[in-house]
């Protein structure tokens, strides 16, 4: 019983830093802002996430018992990422003047990036 | 065991907040900045868990969820700055 929880703990931990790693290296590591994006966003609340229930299990059976405040935490990460990413993509938008016309076809069909959106690179 | 994983999770996140520091700092636009700023409250905010977990404390969640709340607040701020050049309006 001991050492499954231990060997959860571990897992789980191991789990949340290396995604938390993850984001911030995406962060140095792609080119321009919008490929950037997306690396910190989804990585670092994955990784967050898996450190608060690790948090959670370990002072519910190494601490005071079962206290799951931590999952505040995890639910107000989770539903503010995604508003505060929407809000750096719209001020790099606003970064690059006017929205680009048919804007309903952004997502290329052919998977490429649009040069106006990529000639910023770092 | 679980205090060696604890703290090697702890140095993993620390080097990962150096890392979004260093975007922080050389960033070459604004919305960069405010991005590794953003990176960086997060991991601040699972750096003081893993904290409070080594110490057996749990004084630190208060202090995670004020991080939490605040940097989610001024992120949007940041943001609304770049967008408008202007905050209250």
């Amino acid at each position: 019983m001991n050492y499954s929880l231990d060997l959860l703990l571990v897992i789980l931990l191991g789990f949340g830093s290396f995604f938390a790693f993850l984001g911030a290296f995406a962060l140095i590591k792609l080119s321009s802002f919008l490929r950037r994006l997306h690396g910190p966003t989804k990585a670092s609340t994955m990784g967050v996430g898996c450190i608060l229930v690790a948090s959670v299990i370990f002072h519910t059976f190494y601490g005071t018992g079962l206290h799951p405040r931590e999952l505040l935490i995890m639910v107000f990460l989770f539903l503010t990422a995604p508003v505060s990413a929407h809000m750096m993509s719209r001020a790099t938008l606003s970064l690059m003047g006017e929205l680009p016309p048919r804007a309903s076809r952004l997502p290329d069909p052919d998977g490429k990036v649009r040069e106006d959106v990529d000639n910023r690179n770092a | 065991m679980i205090q060696i994983a604890i703290l090697l999770a702890l140095s993993v996140v620390g080097v990962a907040m150096l890392l979004s520091l260093w975007r922080l700092l050389r960033g070459p636009t604004a919305p960069d900045r405010i991005l590794a700023l953003d990176t960086l409250y997060v991991n601040a905010v699972a750096q003081l868990i893993l904290f409070g977990m080594v110490l057996d404390s749990e004084i630190y969640f208060e202090v995670a969820l004020i991080i939490a709340m605040l940097g989610f607040f001024g992120t949007v701020v940041l943001s609304k700055y770049v967008i408008r050049r202007d905050i209250v309006e």
